[in-house]
């Protein structure tokens, strides 16, 4: 990614690029579980349907907090128990799973692009823009991130789409201020100059020339935010803020089960295994992805 | 150096004020009124709703219920709770100790444990130790704290009965707050056995609270000592034949110890985000459970002063940290 | 507990070998909410209450232990003129009020208290009206206070006089609730002098059975006995109010034995409490009413007939069974059964979906579709709105009819449910103030509460029905009272503007060695009666 790549045709860079990164990537074998356990999770999500043995919604009146098969009153219908009222335990993880992913595609989404906007218009244009737009992300990052997200969600009204755009703006200046870095950075570069003697719009130039190359630093916070924000949804829908019951949203399912922690350990017990699961398989391929794609941030 | 703590100073103050301007709007806009609240289902006639918001000052443009918050803010007043009718300064000074004891507690549990792994950890790189400690350190980080807490309170409250379920301190120990700190406040009580008490009370959630920032700690003082034992210096130094242990204690260590000490500043708002859900597993009486009980009970002169209280407190912290930074490193005083 | 016992047995190894006196006895309830403060008047929650007004403050007629009849307290006895206009109370003699640090009484309790603690919250010119700024008195307002009281007269040093507007039945219930506590004039003056006003409510002084000792927010509050006390002297030394507002971690306390009782427990939990061998519970009807009000002024259901139908295609059980895990009861009148008056001979709607859908039909009822309103906040009355308001969708699908749940945040909701032309049924509920049947009836279903401001979601009035209320409430025989509002129930029911949904249980946990607990059909804590056996 040095000035002198320019030189070299677009398609053998990328190559090139991509021949680095599955080099680093595959050499650190975290990343490698933790990419599979994280294609598990998306196989499950997609095919919840076909795969859960039961409507995570569906109450079996009869078979209120059954034991996993293994305990003593467990039953291989219910492979995991029930809850509190009857529905199954692996059908409702297993569409959990959904929101999880869902959850984390949307957080990041929303908020890479509106930050990738909000930082190209500061670093590129500076001045009293620059100003205004870093006082304002300066002003979001002094609330703790739960803290605000909480009081988002209680003014927008508790749910699962509001808990997201609360989360979504909470993380939204961490990109904003990459982006602004990057473009300052990149700015006076030789290649940005010769871009813009050739003739290059503005608009062009920020995003056909400056931000393809400040990507590497916003994919690895992009990972980071991913897992963050499928703890945060959690721990909003713990609190009662976040994806509402009967949805099995795991934050959510936790909130549910805590008046059984003492009686039905199942309950409470696997959606915090769940989340913990996912959000570190998540967290060890953000590591193998910084290591790869970043080697003057690699760690090991 | 004045200068720069003016100017770093100066570029807080339209922060500050934005930081107003949310935590007042925000609580503004919040749906729900806190009179019909208040009256609940025996409903309130349009007289008497009116009466009493005018007497709330909620009758006002909101402009002018702002400019009132900001006076008043210079006074330091932040109004009254609508639900206690108690001034907020006064709740939180009373709440705060609480919540700054675990963070401390906390913190400290995270720094001694977290920097000594980090570097043994970079000292021993690829070892078995640095492996698993590593490993741990990513799990602990990845950690849904409520679950967490959870799974501790069956674990040792419930199966061991060793620690307490909820509380700051057994019941059978009555002694007036001097400080606010249950640990020293049991000290100064010299009431036997109120201090184990106090510290089995306070164990649990403090491991609980500690857990991110122990691994973000852990993990960062790793990396930085990584970084700068591949200096140059450090690499003369032992190059020149100056034993390991001697590299390590001085030239490395000290030199690492800047980005982790900044980690360790910037913990604050993760530890009061933290705080929110400890507080709330564990019963804690202290600001974060204050301020999710408020924000359901639209208790709006609470949840925006609290909310301006905790964002003052990370930048103030924040800003020390900067300035801690300026002070060991004067190339960033004169950028 | 293994601290704490280890050090109750070193203290009585201490006490055997010193003849001290025996230790002090402590009870501790673990309870659920913190207070909003310790003067009664500006507040009210329930947690408040029980942490004030009960143990630490008498009133001048009280509710008599485990009832809603109104008994003499600090009024020894009551004369009411005959046109119900003037009560006078005498009032008893030699009450000690509690002393502190900073206050020790010069004189015993009498007219001048009485009259300070209603004045201050009469005259919005009384110098205690705005102790703290911004107090508002929610209670004295809500029960009509202002309306009805037209002047207190001392008569003498212990006899006071109320003189009334308008002749009003339930008087002396309202006076036996919280916000109606006597307070200390002599101390009202020492805090004035001292420039600490705020005292009255963070330091309280009372003549109930417990002194105030010290609280510390959200954490624990603590009371003694107080040794002077007018009434049989408290069973215990010490009452302490450790303040856990999780029901499993209160659960879990009372099983460590970290509290001797605790109030509202999951009713998850229920069954396994049931089944402690070191636990007992009782149980009892709350003083509550959960329902759903259609709006009785909209077609089709303004016509009685497709209310009555629309009732019989709810099952109610069903909503029991679900939503409070049979923590409750069906309900069929709009009064709770521990209420006096409660017409118990009224038969429920049966629950028959082919006969309500032949009804509906009958009254040519086709393709309708309303909306249920589902409040967003737990309730004494309603666990969760938003399941049972999924069960009678499927109940009302079955008859044909289509709903739509709807719901909005807490105060929208109760504000939104009562203006005029609502479309839909609302679920809500009541939860009584003082056990008299004009403060569930007057107040939810009178012609006159139908108004904004009121709180009749059915907004209907029935004229008849309305009648026999204010009747009943300018009468003060109660025989002749129970008479009309039994006949008002009839109509109630025949008439059918709401759907009677259920009373919630009230459970209340506590050690195996609590005697002398007495629940309270008003949902009260009050703790001057229990003792703990070793």
């Amino acid at each position: 990614m040095s000035d002198t790549t320019i030189k070299l045709s677009d398609a053998a860079i990328r190559k090139q690029m991509l021949a680095d990164f599955l080099f680093y990537f595959r050499q650190n074998r975290g990343a490698v579980v933790g990419m599979w356990v994280f294609l598990g999770l998306v196989i499950l999500a997609i095919f919840a349907q076909v795969i859960a043995p039961h409507d995570p919604t569906q109450q079996y009146r009869d078979a209120l907090l059954v034991p996993p098969f293994w305990q003593e009153g467990g039953s291989t219908s219910f492979l995991l128990g029930t809850d509190a009222v009857g529905r199954d335990m692996l059908s409702r993880l297993i569409y959990g799973a959904q929101y999880s992913l869902f959850i984390g595609i949307v957080v990041v989404a929303i908020a890479l692009i509106g930050g990738i906007f909000v930082g190209l218009l500061a670093g590129f244009f500076g001045g009293w823009v620059d100003s205004v737009i870093m006082r304002v992300m300066d002003v979001i990052l002094a609330f703790p991130s739960l803290l605000l997200a909480l009081v988002l969600v209680a003014v927008l009204g508790p749910g699962l789409t509001n808990a997201m755009i609360a989360i979504a703006i909470v993380y939204q200046p961490h990109f904003a201020r990459l982006t602004r870095a990057a473009v300052m950075g990149e700015k006076e570069r030789e290649y940005v100059t010769a871009a813009r003697v050739a003739g290059a719009g503005t608009m062009r130039l920020m995003f056909k020339t400056i931000l393809p190359n400040c990507l590497a630093p916003l994919i690895v916070q992009a990972t980071l935010s991913f897992s963050s924000a499928v703890l945060d949804s959690a721990a909003l829908g713990f609190l009662g803020m976040g994806a509402q019951p009967p949805a099995s949203e795991w934050g959510t399912m936790l909130a549910e089960a805590r008046e059984f922690i003492l009686r039905a350990w199942w309950v409470v017990t696997l959606p915090g295994l769940a989340i913990l699961i996912s959000v570190l398989a998540i967290n060890l391929m953000g590591d193998g992805l910084r290591d790869a794609l970043d080697p003057k941030l690699k760690r090991s | 150096m004045i200068r720069f703590i003016l100017s770093k100073l100066l570029y807080l103050v339209p922060t500050f004020l934005g930081i107003t301007l949310i935590a007042f709007s925000f609580v503004r806009i919040l749906p729900g009124d806190p009179v019909l609240l208040m009256a609940g289902e025996r409903g309130i006639s349009p007289e008497r709703h009116a009466e009493l918001s005018a007497q709330l000052g909620f009758d006002r443009p909101l402009w002018v219920q702002y400019f009132d918050f900001l006076g008043r803010l210079f006074h330091g007043d932040l109004g009254n709770s609508l639900v206690t009718k108690k001034p907020v300064m006064a709740e939180f000074l009373t709440l705060f100790p609480a919540t700054v004891e675990l963070g401390l507690v906390a913190i400290l549990i995270a720094t001694l444990i977290g920097v000594p792994v980090g570097v043994l950890a970079a000292i021993k790189r690829g070892s078995w130790f640095d492996q698993v400690s590593m490993t741990a350190a990513l799990v602990g980080f990845s950690m849904p704290i409520f679950w967490w807490g959870l799974l501790l309170i069956i674990f040792f409250s419930g199966i061991l009965g060793w620690t307490p379920v909820s509380g700051r301190i057994s019941l059978v120990y009555f002694f007036p707050d001097v400080t606010g700190f249950m640990l020293i406040d049991s000290l100064i009580s010299g009431q036997k056995g109120a201090f184990g008490s106090a510290l089995s009370h306070l164990i649990l959630p403090s491991v609980v609270l500690a857990t991110i920032p122990l691994a973000v700690i852990a993990r960062q003082t790793r990396s930085a000592m990584l970084e700068v034992m591949g200096e140059d210096y450090v690499r003369t130094a032992r190059a020149k034949g100056m034993p390991p242990s001697r590299v390590i204690g001085v030239h490395a260590l000290r030199n690492a110890m800047i980005p982790v000490i900044t980690t360790i500043g910037l913990q604050i708002g993760v530890l009061m985000a933290g705080a929110i859900l400890t507080e709330t597993i564990f019963s804690w009486p202290g600001i974060g459970k204050w301020m999710i009980d408020s924000i359901s009970r639209r208790d709006y002169p609470v949840v925006q002063s609290g909310l301006l209280l905790i964002a003052g407190l990370v930048m103030l912290v924040n800003l020390l940290v900067d300035l801690t930074y300026g002070l060991i490193n004067p190339r960033i005083r004169h950028k | 507990m293994k601290m704490l016992s280890r050090i109750l047995i070193a203290a009585s190894a201490l006490a055997m070998t010193t003849a001290m006196p025996a230790l002090a006895k402590t009870f501790v309830y673990c309870s659920e909410a913190s207070p909003e403060g310790f003067d009664p008047a500006p507040y009210t929650a329930g947690g408040t209450f029980d942490a004030s007004a009960h143990p630490i403050y008498n009133r001048l007629v009280e509710f008599k232990k485990g009832t809603t009849e109104v008994e003499p307290a600090l009024a020894e006895s009551w004369e009411v003129s005959p046109d119900g206009l003037e009560y006078t109370f005498k009032l008893r003699q030699g009450v000690k009020f509690h002393s502190n640090e900073k206050f020790t009484p010069s004189r015993d309790f009498n007219a001048d208290d009485v009259i300070f603690s209603y004045q201050r919250q009469a005259s919005a010119d009384h110098p205690w009206n705005q102790y703290i700024a911004g107090i508002t008195y929610e209670y004295y307002n809500s029960m009509e206070m202002p309306s009805l009281i037209k002047d207190i007269v001392k008569v003498d040093d212990y006899t006071v006089k109320f003189v009334l507007t308008r002749p009003e039945a339930p008087f002396l219930a309202n006076i036996a609730m919280p916000f109606a506590s006597i307070v200390s004039a002599e101390y009202a003056d020492m805090l004035d002098k001292a420039g600490t006003k705020e005292d009255l409510n963070n330091a309280p002084i009372g003549t109930g059975p417990f002194k105030f000792v010290a609280y510390q927010k959200d954490a624990v509050i603590r009371y003694a006995k107080n040794a002077d006390y007018w009434g049989p002297a408290p069973k215990i030394d010490d009452l302490v109010f450790a303040i856990t507002p999780d029901a499993a971690v209160r659960l879990q306390k009372l099983k460590a034995g970290e509290c001797q009782l605790m109030p509202y427990p999951a009713p998850a939990d229920i069954a396994a409490i049931k089944e402690d061998p070191n636990l007992k519970m009782d149980e009892q009807a709350g003083l509550n009413v959960g329902y759903l009000a259609y709006n009785t002024t909209q077609a089709p259901f303004d016509n009685p007939k497709v209310r009555k139908a629309l009732n019989m295609a709810l099952n109610k059980q069903a909503i029991i069974d679900a939503v409070f895990q049979g923590a409750g009861q069906v309900a069929k009148n709009p009064i709770p059964p521990t209420m006096w008056s409660y017409n118990d001979a009224i038969a429920d709607d049966v629950y028959d979906p082919v006969a309500a859908k032949a009804a509906l039909e009958a009254e040519g009822v086709k393709d309708l579709s309303m909306k249920i309103w589902a409040m967003p906040v737990q309730r004494p009355y309603m666990p969760n709105a938003k399941r049972a308001a999924e069960l009678m969708q499927e109940d009302f699908a079955k008859v044909g009819v289509k709903v739509e749940i709807v719901s909005y945040e807490w105060g929208e909701y109760l504000d939104k449910s009562m203006e005029p032309g609502r479309d839909g049924a609302v679920i809500l509920g009541w939860t009584g103030d003082n056990g008299d049947p004009d403060n569930f009836m007057g107040v939810l279903l009178s012609c006159a509460s139908a108004q904004p401001g009121g709180a009749n979601r059915a907004f209907w009035c029935n004229q008849e029905f309305s009648d026999i209320l204010s009747k009943a409430k300018q009468t003060s025989d109660v025989a002749e009272r129970t008479k009309l509002y039994e006949q008002a129930q009839v109509i109630f029911k025949d008439q059918a503007p709401w759907a009677t949904l259920d009373h919630s249980t009230q459970y209340v946990p506590m050690a195996k060695n609590v005697t002398g607990f007495v629940m309270s059909p008003l949902g009260d804590f009050t703790f001057d009666t229990v003792d703990v056996t070793e």
